[in-house]
């Protein structure tokens, strides 16, 4: 693969929360239009190494960041980055199921109308455009209206998927998004990342191995801030190179 | 001790405490009704006062602690709120907003005459707006802005984190997050303090003491640079100022002061709970 096929790079990336080094030398390459799976037990960094695409790091008081990142080949961190823009491009879904209190609506239209993407008339079409994208249609399209806490936590989920389609991001990430759902739920998410792939670029941080295995195209495996190993799922999975690797995902530790 | 008698005699201490809580409120009320409600008629709630007060209606008064309370509350509860969402949202924790949250908590604490002394040398003398509504609106206004922030603050911080974090991910700038992720989300809250405030502003004497109330003036104040009668100097006035004035005008005064704060609160309580309808976590 050449370079400027990879939608994420990631070179001599050091991450530090204060004297606390959290990531250690990451170099990283997330092909475009794939899903890329982050896994490894916790506190390896592999949540705060997706915050730092799209810089929701930067909340944390006492956060220095090193190295470099690029996205789409722009370097995120470069001084006067629009981190509204980033993030527009960068989307992302969270651990917990986390709609707004407000309408299905009012859910997707809020990132359209923060950034001012497309008037008022347009909306119906962008909502039902973004809830069929997540095969929310047809359960939701009489209850437009209904709060979204209404929904079940796996519709939820996928509004929350759906809440930033209609940005048009490049890039979705996805830190443990399955982690509050049922077994069946967390299929059917995994069915949507693997229809989702084929517009997105999407890394997911998940501590189920299975589930790294089943939907992942490439996993980068870590361990106290460094990417130990990054290759394709399959690999990593049935010929890891990496002795640490193996520990792990054959369940010797985690 | 058997395991049923201390239980019987904890419930039967914790009622009584109860009891001996609400029971002056009650007796308050009772009285104040008793004693008042012959003197309540459409001509005492709206007709001038008469005879050195002790005949005819107490209308200036009424209207004039509606505006007085109504300016305080408009005065108060959009910089109350602003400072609030600048200490909780914008400062983060650093000296000056440690000291301003310290300033606060005092400003609580002060007295209300030193309010009145406040309002006096500041409004109506340095500001020349004279012993007016707007001079006592704005002291007022003052005196429950402490109210305003710390109830105003907790309804922000008590805002889910995460309502923050998904708004920001989204690209939403700060003002933005705050504006349609937070405040809405907080304004129940406001809300409670302004109630707050609301009940503290009707009742204070000593803040408009020197700043705006009169002693008696029978007619309405056309301007907000106009002095007014207010409920409760009125009912000091009448209470022990002026004799010969009957005791059912008193505590008629009084109910009316009681009435109209829990109209107040009412009618905010109200709206309250309209905003609470729609938060759902």
């Amino acid at each position: 693969m050449s370079m400027g096929d990879f939608c994420i790079e990631t070179r001599g990336l050091d991450l530090f929360y204060g004297d606390f080094q959290a990531l250690i030398a990451v170099d990283l390459q997330v092909p475009a239009r794939e899903v890329t799976a982050l896994i490894g037990p916790s506190g390896c960094g592999k949540s705060t190494l997706l915050r730092v695409f799209n810089r929701m790091n930067d909340l944390i008081e006492g956060v220095r960041v090193e190295g470099t990142v690029r996205i789409d080949n722009e370097d995120i961190y470069a001084p006067g980055t629009d981190l509204l823009r980033l993030r527009e491009k960068v989307g992302m879904v969270f651990q917990r199921p986390n709609p707004f209190p407000l309408s299905v609506v009012d859910n997707i239209t809020f990132g359209l109308a923060v950034h001012r993407l497309a008037g008022r008339r347009q909306y119906g079409d962008l909502v039902e455009q973004a809830l069929r994208d997540v095969l929310l249609w047809d359960d939701l399209k009489d209850r437009l209206h209904q709060s979204a806490l209404s929904l079940s936590l796996e519709q939820q989920q996928r509004l929350c998927i759906a809440r930033v389609l209609p940005l048009k991001p490049q890039v979705l990430l996805m830190d443990e998004p399955c982690s509050a759902l049922d077994p069946i739920a967390t299929l059917h998410i995994e069915d949507l990342m693997r229809k989702l792939k084929r517009d997105y670029t999407i890394v997911i941080v998940t501590h189920n191995m299975q589930q790294a295995a089943r939907a992942s195209d490439r996993a980068g495996f870590m361990y106290l801030g460094k990417l130990i190993e990054f290759d394709e799922t399959a690999r990593i999975f049935t010929h890891p190179r990496q002795e640490l690797t193996e520990n792990y995902i054959s369940g010797r530790f985690g | 001790m058997s395991q049923r008698l201390s239980q019987w005699i904890a419930f039967s201490l914790l009622f009584l405490a109860t009891l001996v809580v609400v029971l002056p409120v009650v007796v308050i009320l009772a009285i104040i009704v008793a004693k008042g409600a012959s003197a309540i008629s459409w001509d005492f709630l709206f007709s001038m006062p008469r005879d050195g007060m002790s005949a005819g209606g107490i209308l200036p008064a009424i209207l004039g602690t509606l505006y007085l309370v109504l300016g305080a509350v408009l005065f108060a509860v959009p910089l109350g709120v602003a400072a609030a969402v600048y200490l909780v949202e914008y400062s983060g924790s650093n000296r000056f907003s440690r000291l301003v949250k310290l300033a606060i908590v005092n400003l609580a604490g002060v007295p209300s005459v030193v309010y009145g002394l406040f309002g006096l040398g500041i409004f109506v003398i340095f500001f020349r707006f004279g012993a007016s509504i707007l001079s006592g609106a704005l002291t007022l206004g003052i005196m429950i802005l402490p109210v305003i922030i710390t109830s105003a603050r907790e309804a922000l911080e008590s805002v889910p984190r995460h309502f923050r974090t998904v708004s920001l991910s989204l690209g939403a700038s700060r003002w933005q997050t705050i504006r349609h992720s937070v405040l809405p989300h907080a304004l129940p809250g406001i809300m409670t303090g302004m109630i707050l405030g609301l009940g503290r502003a009707a009742g204070e004497t000593a803040p408009i003491l020197f700043t705006v109330a009169a002693f008696y003036l029978p007619r309405l104040p056309q301007s907000i640079f106009d002095q007014t009668m207010a409920l409760p100097y009125h009912l000091y006035v009448i209470s022990t100022q002026v004799p010969g004035v009957p005791e059912n005008v008193r505590y008629g005064t009084a109910l009316v002061l009681l009435a109209l704060v829990l109209l107040l609160n009412l009618a905010a309580i109200i709206l309250r709970s309209r905003f609470r309808a729609r938060k759902k976590w």
